[in-house]
């Protein structure tokens, strides 16, 4: 289907048939939501008309949601019929800050060819309101802002019965800013407690705690307590045993977890999270308490702890397999457990590997630290230097040209002689990732200083053709 | 340290200790250099696994570290199995490593924002137990943090190799402080080997031995890592550069 052919969904109930949805497009033709689909024909001559279905909707939006809780936070919902909220607190540092993890949420809907909208604010209400009625793709309200941010908006963003708000709007209301400002017994005397309790939970108010998405298909443990707990032992314990129940309702299952999350309610209403991914499915239960039980330290009891619910957000197959005899062959030590731990903690792990590329800094590529081995080591037989700067430093440098070493240079505000000198190993650009490269060159030296400290340097160009480089002296290693 | 009247008295008397120290006494594991005159002055014969060894930079590789990190990639190179490679500052080039004879797929490098992580990663690293080495690049190694890595190390046999790399020159004199480690080393550059043309030949290193627990300081002139990782022993060079105006600042 061409892209600039306007489409539209019909929704219908009775003989009434209208415009539920409609594509940019169909926008720019005038066609507006809610508009009886005979007048939208007449509108457009060559209209695509497609029936909503809007329990696959629904569903669609589900698998869209259980997505943003394995990608992004552990609390994630269903939003109305036509969005997804997510408790972003504590998992935003991952995504590089709430910026950068909405722009990336929407760009990546967008990959997927969705349209998305997305907004960041301290209330439920508020990133409700803001998605739906600002036209920008995304919104970061900062912290405290709320009420600045949401007094110009329409009232039909306050999640309010479609009654309700033709009755506000007959009175003259009109923005959330002059419905917060009227006095608020005649309204609730008028239509009930329900504008007031929208009113508190979009100015925050009053708490409205997000009820994770579950599925009959994720793997759950939990346990309530009569007596709230709060000692670091007694949490301990009693996250050893759901792991315990854990893995035992997934082994039934043939599964083993890859993410789980751990979530840790309080007797004030609020709620913690903590999560927990591992580089292999896995059903040990001593492994997976140990990842837990090493970040109990983070939680706040507060004033007691009333319910832990462990899930396994993210479960893959997992079969169990015949350890290696020790006979036979060598017994390859399992590295997994180490990187998880290690990982959870929040270092970066990583391997290396070669690339095919004779420029220094781009030979060399990270991998995951479990990827498979690769077996390719670098070929290139002359020496390198064990410590390389991220950026070249400048030199200055006496030097015969075209091609002969430095006699003499200063790096660092120390002067160094040459004493014994190797080269040129001449390294061309890769035009064909960059065209500015296409005549560019390094003629790379090994110098040695009186000392006996040896350098890698290099300068850009060949030393008779400008075009291929600048001419300038750079010291880009040092040698052990 | 006095010098022993009759060895074999105190080997009998080491041994008797360890007897007492409880019926976990190990077999004292060790990894030769493969150079006799090395492996003599190391209690055992060579680098005990199952112990920490600090390394440092002389001179300007007090800061860069370059040759300390090639010198502790050899080491991990001929021992057998994987190694974490914990760091802040990831300015290490793989390439070099790789010509030391320590394969990149043996390597898991754990990058850290602060000191403290990279203690914490080598310390579970080290009580992991399954790896051959764990390499940490640190500033600052403290006395109970080095403590706590060498009962680390003696608990799982793993090898610990603290390579210390400082901000400024000048603040390498904290490498005098008391650490629990089992050895100390202290690498420094020298002019490279002669040869008959022009070019830079095999690298050379001044090795120090500052400290070793049972044995004696000595310090050695050697051909750094080869292919396989293998030092050797070279004859002493009759005009040695002067390095004792930065030497004599900072003995320990």
């Amino acid at each position: 289907m061409p892209a600039d052919q306007p489409l539209v969904v019909i929704s219908k109930s009775g003989s009434k048939r209208w415009i539920s949805a409609a594509d940019t497009a169909a926008r720019k033709l005038g066609l507006k939501l809610g508009m009886p689909a005979s007048k939208a024909q007449a509108i457009v001559a060559n209209l695509t008309m497609v029936d909503a279905d809007p329990s696959a909707d629904a569903s669609a939006l589900e698998r869209l949601a259980l997505w943003a809780l394995r990608q992004y936070s552990p609390v994630v919902a269903v939003d109305g019929a036509d969005g997804i909220v997510m408790d972003t607190e504590g998992a935003d540092h991952l995504q590089g800050g709430e910026d950068l993890l909405i722009s990336g949420l929407v760009n990546g809907l967008r990959g997927r060819g969705l349209t998305a909208r997305a907004a960041v604010a301290d209330t439920w209400g508020a990133a409700h309101a803001i998605t739906r009625v600002t036209p920008a793709e995304t919104t970061v309200v900062p912290v405290g802002g709320v009420a600045k941010a949401v007094t110009g908006l329409p009232i039909h963003c306050l999640r309010l019965p479609a009654d309700t708000i033709h009755g506000l709007r007959v009175m003259g209301v009109e923005t959330v800013g002059e419905l917060s400002a009227m006095p608020r017994a005649p309204l609730t005397l008028r239509y009930g407690p329900e504008v007031g309790r929208r009113l508190d939970q979009l100015f925050g108010r009053m708490a409205e705690p997000i009820e994770p998405l579950r599925t009959p298909e994720l793997v759950e443990a939990a346990k309530n307590f009569q007596e709230p707990i709060g000692a670091a032992e007694t949490i301990a314990k009693y996250v050893r045993r759901l792991v315990g129940e854990l893995t035992a309702k997934l082994e039934t299952r043939g599964l083993g977890v890859r993410r789980s999350d751990l979530v840790i309610y309080r007797v004030d209403n609020t709620r913690q999270c903590i999560r927990a991914g591992l580089a292999k499915p896995v059903r040990d239960p001593a492994r997976l308490s140990k990842l837990l039980c090493d970040r109990i330290e983070k939680i706040d009891p507060g004033f007691g702890i009333e319910r832990l619910v462990l899930v396994a957000i993210m479960a893959e197959p997992l079969e169990e397999r015949q350890a290696a005899s020790s006979l036979i062959e060598e017994t390859v030590v399992d590295v997994t457990p180490l990187v998880d731990i290690l990982g959870n903690r929040g270092q970066r792990l990583y391997r290396v590997t070669p690339v095919a590329s004779d420029v220094p800094e781009r030979s060399v590529k990270r991998i995951g630290p479990t990827a498979d081995e690769t077996g390719a080591t670098w070929a290139a037989k002359w020496p390198r230097p064990s410590r390389l700067l991220a950026n070249p430093e400048r030199i200055d440098v006496t030097a015969l040209l075209p091609d002969q070493p430095p006699a003499v240079f200063t790096w660092r505000g120390k002067r160094r002689r040459v004493k014994r000198a190797d080269g040129p190993e001449r390294i061309f650009g890769e035009w064909w990732l960059r065209p500015k490269e296409h005549a560019a060159v390094r003629d790379y030296f090994v110098v040695e200083d009186e000392a006996g400290e040896r350098y890698w340097v290099y300068r850009a160009g060949d030393g008779v053709d400008a075009d291929t480089g600048s001419h300038l002296w750079f010291l880009h290693g040092v040698f052990g | 340290m006095s010098r022993a009247r009759n060895p074999r008295v105190i080997e009998e008397l080491r041994d008797r200790i360890s007897h007492l120290e409880g019926s976990t006494a190990k077999k004292a594991v060790v990894l030769p250099f493969g150079v006799r005159e090395m492996d003599e002055r190391l209690p055992g014969g060579g680098l005990s696994y199952g112990a920490l060894h600090e390394i440092a930079g002389g001179g300007a590789g007090t800061v860069d570290g370059a040759a300390a990190a090639l010198f502790a990639a050899g080491i991990a190179a001929r021992s057998k199995g994987k190694v974490l490679w914990c760091l802040t500052r990831p300015d290490l080039f793989f390439p070099a490593i790789a010509q030391a004879g320590l394969h990149p797929d043996r390597v898991i490098f754990c990058e850290g924002d602060k000191e403290e992580d990279v203690l914490a990663s080598m310390e579970e690293g080290l009580s992991f137990g399954g790896l051959a080495a764990v390499v940490g690049e640190l500033v600052r190694l403290p006395m109970v943090a080095s403590r706590r890595l060498q009962l680390a190390c003696e608990k799982t046999g793993t090898m610990g190799l603290v390579v210390r790399r400082w901000r400024r020159q000048t603040e390498a004199s904290d490498f005098g402080n008391p650490t629990a480690s089992m050895t100390r080393w202290r690498v420094s550059v020298l002019p490279s080997e002669e040869l008959p043309v022009a070019g830079v030949g095999r690298a050379r290193w001044l090795l120090e031995l500052m400290r070793v627990k049972a044995g004696e300081c000595a310090e050695f002139e050697l051909g750094a890592c080869d292919a396989k990782g293998r030092l050797c022993l070279l004859p002493h060079s009759a005009n040695r550069p002067d390095t004792s105006t930065w030497r004599g600042s900072r003995a320990s």
